[in-house]
């Protein structure tokens, strides 16, 4: 009458879908709360899950209950020294566990919960895209992807469909053995016919030898033969993508203190995580420069302390070369984001910005200044002078002076363009 | 030290039966071994239960059973999600053990074992869940009343189903604030009286039928001479207050006469008052369920340690959870969060048994038709025939006042200071078992709102009342959240009135819908 069930191997994650719906309805506090804990950490777990503070308030569920004042009584357990009539002040705060004033002192409880990595970054670049991205252009740009097509009769063994195989193999013996199956039973019925009928002796061998060459007929269709093998067949098809690179340059020199450094490696960090998980094919170039640029890897870029001059104009140089090398801009799509605290000697400045409006903005879809200033107060840079000058539709400039500032910065360059 | 084990392993006295098991592994044999043992003794006992369909699941199972309310089946919704992610922060931070065991009241009942749990725990949540709660479930009047656990699992999956649907069709979005709304008012969208059912076509011909006999056989030619009597209908009688008498079932008003809601969305209210109604007997029968459930086990568990089926080690590590179980702190310690449903329900059982085979002068006095009586039969009736209030006030002795050590504090507007009402003495004990029952009443606990009118024939709006009790205003914050989600679902202006106990309104608060797209 009872039954006992082993359901350990049913699916865990009944819950899953609530708990996505759970993070779907709160996406807008979650996601503040994403930026807020950004700006607290070190660069090295940028990427992270982590846990997330909600008010409760934000998500209780209402219902028609009563509220403080009136008249009750609450019956307790543990009794020590009360005796009836006794009196004594309303606890004050939330402990009387009276259950009377729920209203004073109101903690404002929070919801902690936390983000596993991945649904961490989704929520972090939820809604962002290179702009302008082009990808018609760019139809002779190819990459070969295998795709099913059908099956054939030749391939490798670690390809073989087996259903496909035996379901030939069937067919073939169907077909093939019906004519010796059936000679086979009417000359059993024969044999089995004449013994009944009692004929002569030398008459049954001879149809006792027919039925025998019927047999060995019938057994002579083989289960599986060649021609039933079957394989699954895959073709290479020539897919276009577009394919892009962002020129990550910075200003690692002198006057970048330790404090603007960490501006500008955030914003990077924030940067090249967004296109590692949103982009497989962005090629990401890593320039930085004191008095004269280098190419480093990611390692180096955000971890090497390094310091000394200032020329911003050897980057950009550095930046259009390995351009015209590797990136040939009719091929690829070029983003570039900069980011120096402004400072610049002589004509630097000037000069870099037209190599800037010359050489590289024609090249490139978008480019992005962030510029580290001192304090808010600060007077605008001669770099940002410069560059002012210059501006064009895909070529901005923000201005980060606190962490802060560094993601809603980012989601505003880099945010989905309205369809 | 191997001594002393040993000598707590050795089986009973010789004759007796040798263990079901050593150690604390289990196995599906040995579930269903002890399964057997234990309903043998059931039976002995003369529980009546439902088949039971025992699942063996993991921890992370059961937190997703734990997310919906126990419930096997339940449509999406975020609350779900976020009751989940909530008892999993808690688990994770060993704030929280997870409950042995999850037990639904269907037919046949399911009940959940965890794989992590040991063997005597095993035991314990099959004596607990499956003979306990399950025999209540099918005795109690509540459960008898109000849930078919025949059909429970089929609606679930309906409700499942049919939710998903409409968020195919309409949207997540409109699905949700739907239920959104219909979830804060579930504690008003059950019936707690059974509506009469609906008078077939059969037999609403068959009553007319004899009313016309009643006529034909009263015939008298002698009325038709009479005058007739000139009434005008007063046009106050022709707008006649809707409804006709208040309706506290708010979500079965709304999916009858709300002018605005679709078909699909009247579906779905019904789904969440479904639901609720489901849970009913749950809420007013806490301390009877567990306290039966937890003195069940108490008592098969001791039975087969007496019949030697299991040692001495099993029977500590049984004692040691229960213990933990039943404990109740008092007001004044560290993590007390009010009364302990299974350690005053268990006391409660307990005591009756007590009662019935050993009473004192002062239960003669007290319980006179039970003192003394047959315990089973006792027990039988009283957990076929009561919820919580009624128990409490039936049942509850001055002994179990002492041991708990209950006192009561009245808390009241006019006076400034709190004041002890009564205590566990001769003077208080009627007056705590009165207070104390009363505390488990749902009609105290949830504020009694009623539909009034219906202006159908002006503004459609919705007027309800509050009918205030001793004074206790709605919380006001929470009020106001719970309006917007009325006018919501009813789409005109909706009027809460604060109506003191002589029928004057006091105050009262309105709230528009939001504008429609």
């Amino acid at each position: 009458m009872n039954s006992l069930i082993d359901r350990r191997l049913n699916g865990r994650n009944k819950s899953a879908v609530n708990r996505e719906r759970f993070l779907r309805r709160y996406k807008q506090q979650i996601r503040k709360a994403v930026g807020d804990m950004v700006r607290d950490r070190s660069i090295e777990d940028m990427d992270r899950g982590g846990e997330i503070n909600l008010p409760a308030r934000d998500i209780s569920e209402p219902h028609f209950r009563h509220g403080p004042g009136g008249d009750r009584e609450i019956v307790h357990p543990g009794n020590r020294e009360f005796a009836k009539g006794d009196t004594f002040d309303r606890p004050s705060g939330g402990q009387g566990e009276g259950g009377s004033e729920p209203g004073e002192g109101e903690s404002v409880d929070q919801f902690t919960f936390s983000l596993s990595r991945a649904e961490f970054l989704s929520l972090f670049f939820d809604d962002l895209e290179l702009p302008h991205l082009a990808r018609t252009q760019l139809g002779d740009v190819s990459q070969t992807k295998w795709q099913r097509a059908g099956y054939t009769t030749t391939g490798s063994p670690s390809l073989l469909s087996v259903n496909r195989t035996l379901r030939a193999s069937l067919a073939r013996r169907v077909s093939l053995g019906m004519r010796a199956n059936t000679g086979l039973e009417e000359a059993q019925a024969r044999l089995d016919e004449a013994i009944e009928a009692g004929r002569p002796e030398a008459e049954l061998e001879a149809l006792r030898q027919t039925v025998a060459e019927w047999t060995t007929r019938a057994k002579r269709v083989p289960f599986l033969d060649d021609m039933d093998l079957r394989y699954r067949h895959r073709v290479a098809v020539a897919a276009p993508v577009a394919r892009a690179v962002m020129f990550c340059l910075m200003d690692v020199s002198g006057s970048m203190d330790e404090n603007k450094k960490d501006l500008a490696k955030r914003f990077y960090t924030l940067l090249y995580l967004f296109l590692s998980r949103k982009y497989e094919h962005v090629d990401v170039v890593f320039i930085r420069h004191t008095d004269n640029a280098e190419e480093v890897d990611e390692q180096t870029f955000f971890y090497d302390p390094k310091s000394g001059g200032t020329i911003v104009l050897s980057a950009l140089e550095l930046m259009r070369d390995i351009m015209e090398k590797r990136y040939p801009p009719s091929a690829w799509n070029i983003y570039a984001a900069q980011a120096s605290d402004g400072d610049s000697f002589g004509a630097d400045a000037g000069k870099s910005a037209r190599f800037l409006a010359e050489h590289l903005l024609p090249a490139t879809r978008y480019f992005a200044y962030i510029e580290i200033p001192d304090s808010q107060e600060a007077r605008k840079s001669s770099l940002w002078a410069e560059y002012e000058q210059k501006l064009e539709p895909h070529f901005v400039m923000r201005r980060i002076c606190d962490r802060g500032e560094i993601y809603p910065v980012f989601h505003d360059l880099f945010k989905k363009e309205a369809v | 030290m191997t001594a002393i084990v040993g000598a707590l392993v050795e089986p009973g006295q010789a004759g007796s039966p040798r263990p079901l098991s050593q150690g604390s592994e289990w196995t599906f044999e040995l579930i269903q071994t002890y399964d057997e043992a234990i309903s043998q003794v059931a039976r002995e006992y003369g529980l009546d239960t439902y088949p039971n369909q025992i699942e063996v699941i993991t921890s992370e199972q059961m937190l997703d059973a734990y997310a919906s309310a126990g419930l096997p089946i339940g449509y999406p919704h975020w609350s779900y999600g976020k009751e989940f992610i909530r008892n999993e922060q808690f688990y994770r931070r060993g704030m929280q053990g997870l409950a042995y065991e999850i037990v639904i009241n269907s037919n046949p009942c399911i009940a959940y074992l965890m794989e992590e749990n040991s063997m005597t725990m095993q035991a314990l949540v099959i004596a607990h869940a499956c003979y306990g709660h399950n025999s209540f479930f099918k005795g109690n009047y509540l459960f008898r009343q109000w849930t078919d656990a025949d059909s429970v699992l089929d609606y679930l999956v309906f409700a499942r189903k049919y939710v998903m649907d409409c968020e195919d069709r309409h949207g997540i979005d409109a699905v949700e604030s739907l239920l959104d709304s219909c979830h804060a008012l579930s504690l008003h969208g059950v019936d707690r009286y059974k509506r009469p059912a609906p008078v077939s076509y059969k037999e609403e011909a068959a009553r007319q039928a004899e009313r016309e006999e009643h006529a034909r056989l009263q015939y008298n030619d002698l009325w038709r001479t009479l005058p007739r009597l000139e009434t005008e209908k007063t046009p106050e009688a022709a707008r006649a207050v809707f409804p006709p008498e208040p309706e506290e079932n708010l979500l079965y008003f709304i999916e009858k006469y709300s002018p605005r809601l679709e078909p699909w969305q009247k579906e779905l209210v019904r789904i969440v008052r479904k639901i609720a109604q489901y849970f009913y007997p749950q809420s007013q029968t806490k301390v009877m369920n567990e306290g039966w459930a937890t003195f069940w086990h108490y008592t098969i568990l001791n039975r087969l340690h007496e019949k030697g089926l299991v040692n001495d080690g099993f029977m500590m590590e049984f004692l040691q959870s229960h213990t933990n179980v039943v404990s109740q702190r008092g007001f004044d310690e560290r993590g007390y969060s009010g009364i302990n449903p299974y350690a005053l329900g268990f006391a409660m059982m307990s005591d009756i048994r007590r009662i019935c085979q050993s009473p004192t002068d002062e239960d003669r006095r007290w319980f006179p038709d039970i003192a003394g009586a047959d315990w089973l039969k006792t027990l039988d009736f009283a957990m076929r025939n009561f919820k919580d209030e009624s128990f409490i006030s039936q049942y509850l002795s001055p002994r179990l006042m002492r041991e708990f050590r209950f006192f009561a504090i009245s808390d009241h507007e006019a006076n400034p200071k709190l004041e002890v009402a009564a205590i566990h003495d001769d003077e208080g004990y009627r007056d705590i078992r009165r207070l104390l029952a009363a505390q488990h009443n749902r009609d105290n606990l949830v504020p009694d709102i009623q539909v009034i009118r219906y202006n159908r024939d002006s503004d459609r709006s919705l007027v309800l009342r509050h009918l205030k009790s001793r004074g206790r205003p709605l919380a006001s914050e929470d009020a106001e959240q719970v309006m917007k989600h009325l006018a919501r679902l009813w789409g005109f202006r909706v009027r809460l009135e604060e109506t003191e106990p002589d029928g004057t309104v006091s105050s009262y608060r309105e709230q528009d819908p939001p504008p429609r797209p």
